[in-house]
């Protein structure tokens, strides 16, 4: 198990720029993140967007930010468990938190700093009032493993870039592909759009544009799609997999579990230091809520900036403090 | 030039909002909503990435056509219809004095 001094759950710039104010402390961070790399939502939905109120910089983009964040970190040898969300938070000790992943990854830290930005990224499920009743008995949000639907019929939803993807590689997998989109063109990449169109023309894809998945059937398991064309008329398409691909959207989800004074989706902190209710949790970046609170990449940077001073003197109660400006002596990493 | 009109935002529960919106501040309609604290997230900060302001035009005012951007959007949006469009991708201008919208509803 690995024990660290601050567990930071959310590797997004928040989280990421506290590693390098708490590495100037010589405390050692551990980033956690639901989402498989680094960046939160800059790296997930805008990495190729122009940010404008980065200080020192008149445009920066996202993706950008995010590379020099990880090399300033670099020197603090930060440790990091990504594509896992944290589900649960318990104090083992007096001064130890115990977190454990949904992946069963086990952490400990005296020191928990929540920068879960808006929440972890979860796929976005369409309103079928039946929908969570063939979770897992033959709706999937993901395709984790594509053999699984060899043989099988599939329905596909959406227009994006993994819609038309699984789209053209499960073709060759499954006994039948039907792609269900509301358009009549497609928003991914155009080869990608390109080579939908041959399979439909070559009748290996069922393409059904226009229309919307309305109707999920079945007893045990999911037997029929309905699909609402635009005559308004619904078609029944047999199949053994519902896959909805609409991309991926933030939710609050196991935060709202673990006791903290939550306000409107966000937690509340006392802006001395940004802790929350609970003693050795803190809540920095756009997932906290204060009085004046403006949801800026700048303020998170200064809030995880004072947090790190505070988790200082409640894990060393008895050790001086003394802050040093890096103009003076520069970045001094960690070694190992 | 008018530096003030009114829109009409319809919320989830049905209650008609009268909005006024100054013209001289590059806003949008999903700002405008959030100044009000009507329940619009703007999750991605109005850069057609997230709609979480999907609303539709109720009234016959004529907008600028909706970009690739926004279509590509409202295609990863539930309950679209013909005339649903991004609030944030709605420019607050005189052309649009009196624009009625109804907030669209949220998918769990």
């Amino acid at each position: 198990m690995l024990k660290t001094d601050i567990i930071i759950i959310g590797a997004g710039p928040v989280g990421m720029f506290t590693v390098f104010e708490a590495g100037l402390l010589k405390l050692r961070c551990h980033l956690i993140d639901a989402l498989p790399q680094v960046g939160g939502q800059l790296t997930e939905i805008y990495p190729k967007k122009p940010i404008y109120d980065i200080p020192g910089y008149p445009s920066i983009l996202a993706g950008d930010l995010i590379k020099n964040l990880e090399e300033q970190i670099a020197p603090f040898k930060p440790t990091y468990t990504l594509g896992e969300r944290v589900e649960t938070i318990e104090r083992t000790e007096e001064k130890m938190f115990t977190v454990q992943t949904n992946r069963g990854s086990v952490i400990q830290a005296p020191v928990i700093a929540i920068a879960g930005g808006l929440g972890c990224f979860e796929p976005r499920k369409p309103p079928l009032s039946n929908l969570s009743q063939f979770e897992d008995k033959g709706v999937d949000y993901i395709v984790r493993d594509p053999e699984k639907y060899r043989d099988k019929r599939i329905v596909i939803a959406g227009g994006g870039d993994s819609a038309l993807d699984w789209t053209i590689f499960l073709s060759e997998v499954a006994s039948e592909v039907s792609l269900i989109h509301r358009r009549s063109s497609f928003r991914g990449a155009l080869d990608s759009v390109d080579k939908v169109m041959e399979l439909a023309q070559q009748g290996k894809v069922n393409l059904i544009t226009e229309a919307q998945v309305a109707e999920l059937h079945g007893t045990d398991r999911l037997e029929h799609v309905g699909v609402k064309l635009k005559s308004k008329d619904i078609k029944l398409i047999d199949a053994d997999y519902f896959i909805p691909l609409f991309g991926l959207s933030p939710k609050l989800g196991p935060i709202a579990n673990w006791g903290l004074n939550i306000n409107k989706n966000a937690i509340e902190v006392d802006t001395f230091d940004y802790s929350t209710n609970v003693v050795g949790i803190y809540a920095i970046g756009d997932i906290n809520t204060y009085p004046g609170k403006l949801k800026l990449i700048l303020s998170g940077f200064h809030e995880g900036t004072l947090m790190v001073q505070s988790a200082f003197k409640y894990i060393y109660p008895d050790q001086k403090l003394s802050f040093k400006y890096t103009t003076v002596v520069g970045v001094n990493g960690f070694k190992e | 030039m008018k530096e003030q009109i009114v829109i009409k935002v319809t919320d989830r529960e049905g209650v008609v909002h009268e909005l006024e919106a100054p013209t001289d501040m590059g806003m949008n309609v999903m700002e405008v909503c959030k100044s009000y604290e009507l329940p619009v997230e703007g999750t991605c900060g109005g850069m057609a990435l997230c709609a979480s302001c999907h609303c539709y035009i109720n009234s016959d005012h004529e907008l600028q056509e909706a970009s690739e951007d926004e279509e590509d959007m409202l295609d990863q949006a539930f309950f679209v219809e013909d005339n649903s469009r991004l609030g944030c991708q709605i420019r607050i201008t005189e052309a649009i004095e009196g624009l009625e919208v109804t907030l669209a509803p949220v998918s769990e």
